[in-house]
């Protein structure tokens, strides 16, 4: 039994061996010890010095082979093959009947190919990738815009139809994507807040102007930073939950389930986390700018040492209508893009879990870019009509 | 082989309890495995056959009692002693659970990299080798996980737990989500390994053909215990789930009963 042969050799530790000698054009090659996998290393320089046998044949002597497993007998198949290569006849005396059994086995599987050669990127391959990555992203480009259509008719279609809009969903969405939101992102836009004032002070007080520290927190946190730091969380929050559970979903087949009991997926699955989004963001983003102003409020109040009152009313100096305004109008359009980024990738999941991760990801760093794009896009758009 | 002229136990559970929370899955479960043979596990669902499984190879601890593996105790093992261990046992889990980042021939090469310094050229060949010996297309070799048939991940699932040629090969619902062709294909294949390699199998199953075509023994899982007998003797056995199992129509498609 080659089994209980081989775990009674454990312990004597005989490392495998291999004789190769000549007798009067007949080689002889004489095997000792376990040709096991953990030990075949041992034997693997003997192995490489076999040679096809000349015409007068060979002998392969397995007379002192103590244990052997498939390896060990694909090793002495495969120099069994080589010797016999010229034509010679090729013996095997002294086998044990379970290594003969095993050395038939393997035979019996047949001559294996080779594995193919590990592909070392060539100049052209790397060519070849820019090409076809640079398709494909074209090609995602215009599965998104179909996306944002077949979203956006819905959206119209719900306009007229509004008893179809699941407000359960909506409403349970709402909660996770904005109350629920409120703690970290309150916490965060707080603190960006007081570290704005701290720097502003710090530089503004070479000029003695600490004062406008309050200008510079009040309209860099309503105009840009309240709603970036918003749209930043919310993405990696929210965007990235969409993904991963629409993702799970088209793994399960359920969205696929929904399509074939007449449910349509955009209507069911993206349009209440997107609609979500949308009313939430505006609100978390004032939430978030009250939330800097307070801080940097705070901060201003222990470094310069002004009242409540006094902070106030510099603040009102500072800010116009449309100081907050520009912050809150881009809301909607940054909550709009990650909400459909965050549900386009989470369709385009496939097959395996794997393939989830991955796109989650995806879809918080193209949700990131595109609330960064846009908001650019809204700085020149801003600048060009004088607000 | 059979399993009659050596009794040498490979697998002896002793008092083996096992619970979640206030759910006993296994209270006072004893079993034998010898030397060579294929057992196969049958019970219904939530009666524990998996959790019997992953407690034998360590994934999960035992509330109390004694698993002793090739003749060492599993539950007191060292870092050391558990890493030998692993290497003289193979394990196919229900997917085949291949590493989807790695190719069908990486795959199979993980634990001979891990475990052996056997030279590059000798693990590429040994890999080709047992790309053969399952039964794979050669072009698997490079493949994904992900590119290919559920039948030959499994089958690159056992490429790869028989890569140290164990001693003893643990398989979870190997036939699952097969057809019915690639199930006794898989059987067959099974048995043959078996047969030439000198395995010993503990097969988790439900699958009657499978019992039928390659098991030895089968241990049914059942009142929390295991009742174990060949096919002929569980047939005469009058326990109420085990006569529904081995005399119900399902079974006698099979040809069982």
């Amino acid at each position: 039994m080659a089994a209980g042969a081989k775990g009674a050799a454990r312990s004597m530790g005989d490392e495998p061996g291999l004789n190769i000698t000549a007798e009067g054009g007949r080689s002889r090659l004489v095997a000792r010890g376990r040709w096991v996998t953990s030990r075949l290393a041992g034997v693997a320089g003997e192995l490489d010095r076999v040679r096809p046998s000349p015409a007068g044949g060979a002998t392969i002597d397995l007379a002192e082979v103590t244990a052997m497993d498939t390896a060990g007998a694909w090793l002495i198949e495969r120099t069994r093959v080589l010797l016999a290569a010229n034509g010679g006849e090729v013996e095997l005396t002294g086998v044990k009947p379970d290594h003969l059994r095993l050395i038939e086995r393997v035979r019996r599987a047949g001559m294996p190919e080779p594995l193919p050669p590990r592909r070392r990127p060539t100049l052209v391959d790397t060519v070849a990738n820019l090409g076809k990555a640079t398709i494909d992203s074209l090609a995602r480009g215009g599965e998104m815009l179909s996306f944002l259509g077949a979203v956006v008719t819905t959206w119209a279609r719900l306009w007229i139809r509004p008893n179809r809009i699941r407000f359960t969903s909506l409403v349970s969405h709402i909660e996770q994507v904005g109350l629920d939101a409120m703690p970290i992102v309150g916490l965060i836009t707080f603190l960006v807040g007081v570290v704005l004032a701290y720097q502003g002070v710090d530089q503004l007080r070479r000029f003695g102007a600490e004062v406008f520290t309050v200008d510079l927190v009040a309209i860099s946190v309503l105009r840009e930073m309240g709603i970036l730091l918003t749209a930043i969380m919310v993405a990696g929050r929210s965007g990235s939950a969409f993904t991963a559970q629409i993702g799970t979903m088209q793994v399960n087949e359920e969205v696929d389930a929904m399509r074939t009991m007449g449910l349509d997926p955009i209507e069911v699955l993206v349009l209440p986390r997107v609609m979500a989004l949308v009313i939430s963001v505006p609100l978390l983003t004032f939430f978030a700018n009250m939330m800097a102003l307070v801080g940097g409020g705070l901060m201003a109040m222990v470094l310069i040492d002004i009242t409540p009152t006094q902070f106030i009313n510099q603040t009102r100096q500072a800010i116009g209508m449309w100081t907050f305004w520009v912050g809150i109008i881009k809301a909607p359009v940054f909550a709009f893009l990650i909400g459909m980024v965050g549900c386009f990738e989470g369709l385009k999941v496939k097959g395996s879990a794997e393939s989830v991760g991955r796109l989650t990801t995806q879809s918080v760093v193209e949700g990131i870019f595109l609330v960064i794009v846009f908001d650019a896009f809204f700085s020149i758009l801003f600048s060009y009509i004088g607000i | 082989m059979d399993s009659g002229t050596n009794r040498e136990p490979i697998i002896e559970i002793r008092d083996l309890v096992n619970r979640f929370g206030r759910q006993v899955i296994h209270d006072g479960l004893n079993l034998e495995v010898a030397r060579g043979e294929v057992i196969g596990v049958v019970g219904g669902s939530g009666t524990g056959k998996s959790v019997l499984l992953r407690t034998i190879v360590g994934l999960n601890r035992p509330a109390s009692g004694r698993i002793t593996v090739l003749g060492e105790e599993v539950t007191r093992l060292s870092d050391a002693e558990w890493r030998r261990m692993q290497t003289r046992w193979g394990v196919l889990f229900q997917g085949g659970a291949l590493f989807s980042s790695l190719t069908v021939a990486e795959n199979i090469q993980v634990p001979l990299k891990e475990h052996t310094d056997l030279p590059r050229s000798m693990i590429d060949e040994i890999t080709a080798l047992k790309i053969r010996l399952v039964g794979l297309p050669a072009d698997a070799a490079g493949k994904y996980p992900s590119e290919i048939s559920g039948g030959m991940r499994k089958r690159a699932g056992l490429a790869r737990s028989l890569a140290l040629d164990p001693e003893l090969l643990f398989l979870d619902e190997p036939t699952a989500g097969l057809d019915p062709i690639g199930a006794a294909a898989f059987d067959q294949l099974i048995g043959d390994l078996q047969k030439s390699l000198g395995l010993t199998v503990f097969m988790v199953t439900h699958d009657l053909d499978s019992l039928h075509a390659i098991c030895d023994r089968i241990a049914v899982l059942v009142d929390r215990k295991i009742k174990v007998g060949t096919m002929a003797e569980l047939l005469q056995d009058q326990h109420p789930w085990i006569r529904e199992y081995f005399h119900g129509p399902r079974a006698r498609a099979a040809g069982v009963a």
